[in-house]
């Protein structure tokens, strides 16, 4: 690992080299083209600076940080209860899913557990944000490469699972309904039925886009072969989710490792991809978006009876320690590093969200691609800002 | 045409112009703007414009207006006389467009032998203007879409060229008037019931040509010079105001023209088969058909404009290098095998 200076140093070598590449070889001028901080492709303001030779990339560089919010800091301020509010607006797209690992670390260190029942509703609540988060996706996806349509489909869609969660959370987008040792509200009367009609109406989405986007060889030229991310490279830069199961490296979290979600009790497959191009992680998000729905489907049929709450003290107080917890989310491995120091809140939060590490391979794959392409593999890449910045 | 007073031919062509120009097109591009905007909403599972006046219908007038009232900016450092010519350049090339289609026996604006010489040339000028809003413009992504147009329209040109030569060949004129009247009053194997529509014959032209019109209007799945998700609208990023709406308007309007121009040439454009009423040349026509023409045009038109959006709303788009691929390896081999086969059995039967 090198330090800051020496990385700067080197970029700055790698923009020279660049240009001199330019200069003796075609004897035209480069041209710097900022890609945001406000474009339509970035989701927000991310600024990718590129170096153009015509329409190819020869040096790109994403700049983040026009949206930092200070999460990790404004934690060391709130109440461990507080902190949840906060941290579900990180990747506001499937927020419920930004809640579970930071209550699971806390929980982790109060040595309690959620009692069965709110397991498998965190579970559900958990995927049906995935479902949101990814369903979205896939609509922006065709927006990004000129499809207008699915985008309102997309929409139309994720509205259902958005009223589901309202249903039970009483938020659309920021649930805030995770508690330590369980969740607020059981769920609402007439929940399972309306819920299993949404699961059945997000795979005719799936299909619906399978036929519109994925089966169009437009869309296919597009993507097939166009940013290709190999094993290697891939585990070396942190990728994690999606687009890592995209490169071949059958990695899943949900999977991996046992944490008192209900993932055990279901059966689903995760799905992994041999090419590592931008298609094989749009498809890779497509499937993953069908098994969340089907993990719903179980969840429900296998609902335990019991309380929602285990037994916590009125004032959370969570005893000296560090814990780690990380989970699959929508867009890759979340995680939170809590220190606590015995107090009401803690005393240091770190988080890893996935975007950051996902958005820090964009310099190795955007080398040598053209103008058109660097959409279609920001696009694939999917990253959220807020999931970037924090 | 027979008038109380004798106006000389260019009085009557300026008239021609400017009757045709309120009577048709402003109402043509109204119903037609509703009706694709309409029409998308539904295919997007959404209403549309609803509100400005019943059923949304005067959603056009809205949208004027409300362009109208914006400021006109003109970026410091563009070159201020291009970048604000360059709109009128591209609508200017869609009205002259629209000079030589034929509407009817008399209803006209224009019309000569070198007709479809005319439109295609003419066609041509919106890449200059398109090529001057980008460079003029002082933006790195402008200057980017107005290359990549300039690009696309001179490859999609070409097939497009081609894939009418078919029509001229079969018709033997390139008048718009007379490929009208011919296509009305021939026959197919002696049944005359239907006329003698080219697109039967001339399918694959009519297949290259719609898609050499998309390329040239810059749809999806050819709009890489406008990109919105990417070059955020290319060359026009920097206009607004009333020089966007020109090009907003010149947009639609090249689409509608374009759709006319192709039901003229393949689908028998203001005519129905002469056979129905008995006409046997052009003086017999009644002259109804001067009112009924533009009515059976413009249903032929939305048709055709339909397909164009319809195409536009479900397709994503090619890469540059990708359809410059498809426009010389696959378009122009495939139109130049119709002429070929077109010229053999022109001269076989």
């Amino acid at each position: 690992m090198t330090d800051i200076a020496d990385r700067q140093k080197l970029s700055y070598i790698a923009a020279q080299a660049a240009d001199a590449r330019l200069n003796v070889e075609l004897e035209t001028e480069g041209m710097t083209l900022n890609i945001g901080p406000q474009h339509p492709a970035t989701h927000g303001t991310l600024r990718i600076i590129v170096r153009l030779d015509g329409e190819q990339v020869i040096w790109a560089e994403p700049s983040a940080g026009y949206m930092h919010r200070g999460y990790e800091k404004l934690t060391e301020v709130r109440t461990f209860p507080q902190v949840t509010a906060l941290v579900n607006r990180i990747d506001w797209l499937g927020s419920f899913a930004n809640e579970v690992p930071f209550i699971l670390a806390a929980e982790k260190l109060m040595e309690i557990e959620a009692p069965p029942r709110a397991q498998h509703i965190r579970t559900i609540l958990f995927e049906l944000s995935r479902i949101a988060n990814v369903s979205l996706f896939l609509g922006d996806l065709g927006v990004q490469l000129g499809a207008v349509t699915p985008v309102f489909m997309a929409f139309r869609d994720r509205e259902h699972v958005l009223n589901l969660i309202e249903s039970v959370t009483g938020g659309r987008f920021h649930p805030n309904f995770d508690r330590i040792g369980g969740l607020k509200d059981d769920l609402p009367a007439g929940f399972i039925t309306e819920c299993k009609q949404v699961m059945k109406k997000l795979r005719n989405f799936c299909d619906e886009m399978e036929d519109l986007l994925f089966g169009n060889e437009i869309f296919q030229s597009r993507l097939r072969g166009i940013g290709v991310i190999p094993a290697e490279v891939a585990k070396q830069y942190g990728l994690s989710g999606a687009n890592l199961r995209a490169s071949g490296v059958d990695w899943d979290l949900r999977r991996d490792q046992s944490l008192p979600l209900a993932y055990d009790k279901v059966e689903w497959k995760v799905w992994t991809h041999p090419d590592g191009d931008s298609f094989a992680r749009c498809w890779i998000r497509l499937q993953e978006t069908r098994e969340a729905t089907k993990i719903v489907d179980q969840l429900l049929d296998t609902m335990p009876a019991g309380p929602v709450m285990a037994k916590v003290p009125r004032i959370i107080k969570v005893p000296e320690g560090e814990a780690w917890v990380s989970t699959e989310n929508p867009l890759g491995e979340m995680g939170y590093y809590v220190v606590s120091k015995g107090d009401l809140g803690p005393f240091r939060v770190k988080i890893r969200s996935a975007s950051f590490n996902n958005v820090s391979i964009v310099p190795w794959v955007l080398r040598g691609v053209y103008v058109p392409d660097v959409i279609s593999i920001l696009a694939s890449l999917y990253f959220i800002l807020g999931d970037i910045d924090r | 045409m027979n008038l109380a007073v004798t106006i000389p031919y260019w009085g009557q062509s300026l008239l021609r112009v400017l009757g045709g120009t309120v009577a048709v097109l402003l109402p043509a591009g109204t119903i037609v703007y509703l009706f694709l905007f309409k029409m998308m909403s539904f295919m997007q599972s959404r209403l549309g414009p609803m509100e400005a006046g019943p059923y949304g219908s005067m959603q056009l007038f809205a949208e004027v207006g409300k362009w109208l009232q914006k400021e006109d900016i003109t970026p410091a450092r563009a070159d201020k006389r291009v970048f604000r010519a360059a709109p009128l350049i591209v609508l200017v090339s869609t009205f002259l467009l629209v000079a030589v289609v034929p509407f009817g026996p008399d209803a006209y604006f224009t019309q000569f032998d070198a007709g479809i010489f005319y439109m295609l040339a003419v066609s041509s000028i919106s890449t200059l203007g398109i090529l001057m809003a980008g460079w003029s413009s002082a933006n790195k992504y402008s200057l980017l879409g107005g290359l990549r147009a300039a690009g696309q329209l001179i490859a999609y040109e070409l097939p497009m060229v081609l894939s009418v030569l078919g029509v001229v060949i079969q018709a033997g004129t390139m008048n718009l008037q007379t490929i009208v009247l011919k296509q009305n009053s021939d026959s197919i194997f002696g049944f005359d019931g239907l006329g003698y529509p080219y697109i039967a014959t001339q399918f694959v032209g009519f297949l290259v040509f719609m898609i050499a019109v998309q390329a040239e209007l810059t749809q999806t799945p050819f709009d890489m010079p406008i990109a919105e998700s990417e070059l955020v609208s290319g060359y026009m990023t920097e206009y607004s105001g009333f020089r966007f709406l020109i090009f907003f308007i010149a947009e639609f309007a090249t689409a509608g023209v374009f759709a006319l121009i192709a039901s003229v040439l393949f689908l028998g454009g203001w005519g129905i088969p002469f056979s129905w009423f008995g006409w046997d040349s052009v003086d017999s026509i009644d002259n109804w058909m001067n009112v009924a023409g533009p009515l059976v045009m413009i249903t032929k038109m939305m048709v055709l404009a339909g397909i164009i959006m319809w195409v536009r709303f479900s397709y994503p788009r090619f890469r540059e290098d990708q359809l410059q691929r498809f426009a010389w390896k696959v378009l122009i081999p495939v139109s130049l095998i119709n002429i070929m086969l077109t010229a053999i059995f022109k001269v076989a039967f």
